[in-house]
């Protein structure tokens, strides 16, 4: 998938889409068979070079990676498919292959972060994937996406730069990179303190990247303004790849080591997470652009997947995780029913989307489904690890029992917000003419049902991402004493 | 604790502090990002200051290499990294600011603000 970029530099228009597809769809294939390989038991290694670890640079698969470049892969797949003819009319032809490769360097650097077991190598594949997605979300033809590149650009380096003063500091503490050599060494180093600093250094910068309530504001712009496909990729796994790195460094290698971390962690982790999961759904109670009220939701769900790995323990971590899978597909999905949507409607306003589902059923009968899906109804996805969520925060005594009124409030405010789409989109009288407006193109339907239905089909056939969940937890908190 | 044995990290807090101010206070996109390269030099400066060993040489091998005392070259590679990422986010964000002043004309942050409100 590294080499991919350099294909789609030089070879003509509409062949840039397919080398692009081919590629994310290999990845895909790839991925798959990681995940059955770590289903069987096995855990992947690597060493870069032949150079040995704790030398050399390591790149090593396991449950976690496996669940988290399932999702990558499948994200990026399913947005190109389905996005050919949005993207066609987005960017210009001249301009086409830069951008496909800028997307595959996305993928190639989100899936590099995925297999590192290296902190260097990781900040390196985080900036290739951040500098290539500011670019493809600066891809399309709205201006506004200019000044919102801008903000995550300057937010996005400075989350980078002060993970790389974390990692610096342990460094100096340690002398070792690798994640797993760090934990063992880090029980040796005889000041505790710059290490405290580096966990909070590392922890604020990824947590700017993976828009954690306060550090989300440059979410919503740069979801609302980017080109329909890249949302529809971005939000389903840029965040979680920040996720995916900041819980593998909180738990291999600092909690054990760090007296009272489960106890730091929880407290400023799980006030952050419930108050993104409130303020995020409430202000999208209030937007009228639907991309914009999505992103905001896409806020509010990083806060439940926060929230249930702030609870520290199996099922707590387990659901978190869980939950990453599922609101992927849930807003993958949305984002490419919205991408149907924009396809036949120029304003994506929710006044002007009036009457939409007479003209659009499909497109719009997909975005119910996958909507469901966010809310948690049962049958879908969403449902699965919000329950898992429920139970965790359950066994935690008086903080369970708020922690769960905050999640069943947020589930509640998603009811309100897609219930707003809803009725927009059916029970509103329409307000332009007929003949404009008609279903979406027939490819992009069918990728669009796809995701929906794939919502469904993991929401009834758990045993998947339960499986690699749960082994990912249990390998994680594995690490505690 | 001798302070000014390590100034060279207090450099560092400095630095980091003006190039985040910069960053956050400036108005000017121009500005912002000057600001955030001072505050990536910053990190480059607290990655270099912990590999110089005192009293080591560049860490370069050769025949007579075996008793010298060197300085640790892994940071300084690390940092050869850092500074090409550096550049390119500086490279990437001057595009986009080039793009910005012509599609809005200006590129003090306010107005562009002003702009898309209407």
């Amino acid at each position: 998938m590294l080499l991919a970029p350099m294909l789609v530099l030089l070879r003509p228009r509409g062949l840039a889409w397919a080398a692009a597809t081919a590629g994310s769809l290999m990845s895909l294939a790839i991925a798959c068979l990681l995940a059955a390989g770590v289903l069987a038991g096995e855990e992947f290694r690597y060493a870069m070079g032949g150079w040995e670890p704790p030398y050399g640079i390591e790149l090593r698969v396991d449950a976690f990676s496996a669940l988290v470049l399932l999702l990558v892969a499948g994200s990026s797949s399913l947005a190109l498919l389905a996005g050919k003819r949005s993207l066609d009319m987005a960017i210009e032809p001249d301009r086409q292959p830069l951008f496909f490769a800028a997307w595959l360097l996305v993928l190639a650097g989100l899936a590099g972060i995925l297999v590192s077991a290296d902190a260097f190598n990781i900040f390196v594949f985080m900036e290739i994937s951040s500098l290539a997605s500011y670019v493809v979300v600066a891809g399309g033809p709205d201006r506004r996406a200019l000044p919102a590149v801008f903000k995550y650009l300057i937010m996005g380096t400075i989350g980078a730069t002060f993970y790389l003063i974390g990692v610096g500091l342990i460094y100096m503490m340690t002398g070792t990179l690798n994640l797993a050599d760090m934990e063992l060494r880090i029980h040796e180093v005889a000041d505790q303190r710059p290490i405290l600093v580096a966990a909070g250094f590392i922890t604020v910068g990824l947590a700017l990247k993976a828009a954690v309530f306060p550090l989300h504001v440059w979410l919503p712009n740069a979801y609302t303004y980017a080109p329909h496909a890249v949302t529809a990729f971005l939000a389903a796994c840029a965040t979680k790849v920040s996720l995916y790195v900041l819980l593998r460094f909180d738990f291999v290698v600092f909690q054990q080591n760090l007296t009272g971390h489960d106890q730091q962690f929880a407290a400023y982790l799980m006030p952050l997470a419930a108050l993104a999961v409130i303020f995020a759904s409430a202000v999208a109670l209030f937007e009228s652009n639907i991309k914009r009220l999505l992103a905001f939701s896409s806020v509010a769900q990083v806060g439940y997947i926060l929230l249930g790995a702030s609870l520290v323990s199996v099922g707590g971590l387990s659901a978190s995780l869980l939950h990453m899978f599922n609101h992927a597909l849930a807003k993958g999905a949305l984002f490419l029913a919205v991408m149907g949507l924009a396809m036949r409607y120029s304003e994506l306003d929710l006044r002007s989307l009036a009457g939409a589902a007479k003209r659009m059923p499909w497109t719009m009968s997909a975005l119910v489904v996958a909507g469901l899906s966010l809310i948690g109804v049962p049958g879908t996805a969403g449902f699965v690890s919000k329950w898992y969520l429920v139970s965790a925060a359950l066994d935690e005594g008086p903080v369970g029992i708020a922690l769960v009124a905050v999640v069943v409030a947020g589930s509640l405010m998603a009811v309100v917000y897609i219930w707003r789409i809803i009725e927009a989109a059916w029970f509103t009288p329409a307000e332009q003419p007929a003949e404009a407006v008609q279903e979406a193109p027939a490819p992009m339907l069918v990728v669009i049902w796809l995701a929906a239905l794939a919502n469904v089909y993991f929401g009834l056939a758990t045993g998947l991402q339960r499986q690699l969940a749960n082994d990912a937890a249990v390998s994680l908190l594995g690490h505690l004493p | 604790m001798q302070l000014l044995g390590i100034y060279h990290y207090w450099v560092f807090a400095v630095l980091l502090m003006i190039g985040f101010y910069a960053v956050v206070a400036k108005v000017n996109l121009v500005k912002k990002l000057i600001g955030l390269s001072i505050f990536q030099a910053a990190v480059f400066l607290l990655y270099i200051t912990m590999s110089k060993v005192s009293g080591g040489t560049a860490p370069i091998f050769s025949e007579s290499a075996a008793g010298q005392l060197f300085s640790n070259p892994l940071p300084q590679v690390l940092i050869l990294t850092a500074i090409v990422v550096g550049i390119s986010t500086t490279a990437l964000g001057l595009g986009i600011v080039v793009r910005i002043k012509e599609r809005y004309g200006t590129i003090e942050e306010h107005e562009i603000q002003e702009i898309d409100r209407r």
